[in-house]
């Protein structure tokens, strides 16, 4: 991805921005334009989601997307935030076991990819499972 | 109220090797270390993101918000960019405003000390809020190197302010002892740094003896009228040998002594050392510390622990936070701290 697209993003990488509307209170992750629900009728706002949540779905990568072959396997998980909107995250420093559907997770701030020993790294938010 | 620490965090990575497993791998002896594992960051972690990790513990334990902080430093010797500030992520990572001064330090393992005295020193000068001093290292070794059995990662990160409902330990006073001491030494491309040996261990306690010193005749107080001594600790031993040295006894080092059980985190180490004495300290005790990097220099520093100690603690102390850990044997080691040169 090229920096300043990458730089846009920042925002939601780092600090999990996203959007909640005021007219129907419901929170939004990534950002939306528009509120799916209200349409022209909605009012969004741009907030730091929670830093925790739950398991709703989660499962193991084995074969890897471009540039992550090195870290498979691992795993990935559907959470849902302590304010209903829904994060896609990688799964780290957790024991295997406890990794299910329900569990408690926390954000934590790691490197997300490393194009090579020149470009920019990139970071953002993965997940562990708390007890 | 004076300036001093107003919170703090601590992060060490999950992973762990045992010093038994280094040694089963070259066939050799670590020899009197006092070490038995250190801490290893995971190959998604680098010295940046312990360091958001452990500011992230600090402003939620002591519910700091990050919007004040005016100040950032951050001291390493493995900053992961060479050009590009860790401080600016750091602070975009925390979601600070965008006016603060920040710079990233480096002085083998004082930088984080350091950021502590310039912290202090702005908040004297009344040019901040809120600072923030992290020292935080993924420390790197050769592999078959003496440094490989203790060259570790973690990170600490502390607030400074001056608000009589927040300062948990006042910062009295503050002083350095430095002089040109090539010990350990890293050239810009080369991938992993260098040491003298034995030659260490004389610039270590040169440095630490003679900053301690500066700071008792300056202060005038005694080597006994101190609770607690944090020393830097590239060792279990030489923290004690230099608590010995100026007549403090042992005891008093115990609670500050991180490095046997998780290695030594370079800029993080003597940070991590304080955390952990302030996890325990009450309030009017005084708590001695000193710093050490190679090059060479030492930072010391008399700290007054408050009465707000008693309800601004953070919610895990460091002995607590090292427990929870996963064991790596030594092909996983060098996976994750990428020394596989064919990948
Ligand atoms: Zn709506």
């Amino acid at each position: 991805m090229p920096v300043p697209l990458n730089w846009r993003r920042f925002p939601e990488r780092y600090l999990l921005r996203g959007s909640y509307c005021e007219t129907c209170k419901q929170a939004f992750f990534p950002s939306r334009a528009i509120c799916p629900n209200c349409r022209r009728k909605g009012k969004l706002i741009s907030i730091e989601m929670p830093r925790t949540g739950r398991i709703i779905s989660y499962t193991r990568v084995h074969v890897p997307p471009e540039g992550f072959k090195n870290e498979a396997p691992y795993y990935l998980a559907i959470i849902e935030l302590e304010n209903g909107a829904k994060v896609l995250s990688q799964i780290v420093d957790s024991n295997p076991e406890k990794i299910k559907i329900g569990a408690r997770v926390k954000k934590v701030f790691r490197r997300i990819a490393e194009p090579d020993e020149y470009g920019t790294i990139t970071y953002g938010y993965k997940f562990k499972v708390i007890e | 109220m004076q300036a001093g620490i107003i919170g703090y965090g601590v992060y060490i990575p999950r992973l762990r090797i045992k010093v038994s497993e280094i040694e089963r791998v070259w066939e050799k002896s670590a020899g009197g270390l006092g070490v038995t594992e250190k801490a290893v960051a995971a190959s998604d972690e680098d010295a940046c993101t312990l360091a958001v990790q452990a500011a992230r513990i600090a402003c939620e334990d002591f519910s700091i918000d990050p919007k004040r902080i005016n100040a950032i430093y951050v001291g390493s010797e493995s900053h992961p960019y060479a050009v590009n500030p860790t401080a600016s992520i750091v602070a975009e990572a925390l979601g600070t405003s965008h006016k603060y001064f920040a710079v990233d330090m480096e002085f083998a393992c004082k930088a984080g000390t350091a950021g502590l005295q310039v912290c202090y020193a702005l908040k004297k000068a009344k040019m901040i809020d809120v600072g923030l001093a992290i020292g935080s290292d993924t420390a790197q070794s050769k592999p078959n190197d003496p440094l490989e059995f203790t060259a570790a990662s973690g990170a600490a990160a502390f607030f400074i302010g001056d608000s009589k409902r927040e300062v948990i330990a006042e910062i009295e006073y503050t002083c350095s002892y430095t002089s040109d001491m090539p010990d350990f030494w890293r050239r810009p491309k080369a991938e992993f740094p260098e040491h003298t040996g034995r030659f260490t261990g004389e610039a270590y306690f040169k440095h630490v003896i003679n900053a301690a010193k500066l700071l008792l005749e300056e202060t005038g107080y005694k080597a006994s009228d101190f609770d607690y001594a944090v020393f830097h600790q590239p060792n279990g031993k030489f923290p004690i040998k230099a608590a010995k040295i100026l007549g403090i006894a042992p005891e008093k080092v115990k609670q500050g002594l991180l490095c046997p059980l998780i290695g030594n985190t370079y800029s993080a180490s003597t940070l991590i050392g304080l955390a952990s004495v302030l996890d325990v300290a009450k309030p009017n005790e005084k708590v001695l510390v000193v710093s050490y990097g190679s090059g060479a220099g030492s930072d010391a520093f008399v700290l007054n622990v408050t009465e707000n100690i008693e309800h601004r603690r953070a919610r895990k102390a460091v002995f607590e936070i090292i427990k929870e850990k996963e064991y790596i044997d030594y092909a996983l080691y060098v996976r994750h701290r990428r020394k596989i040169k064919s990948l």
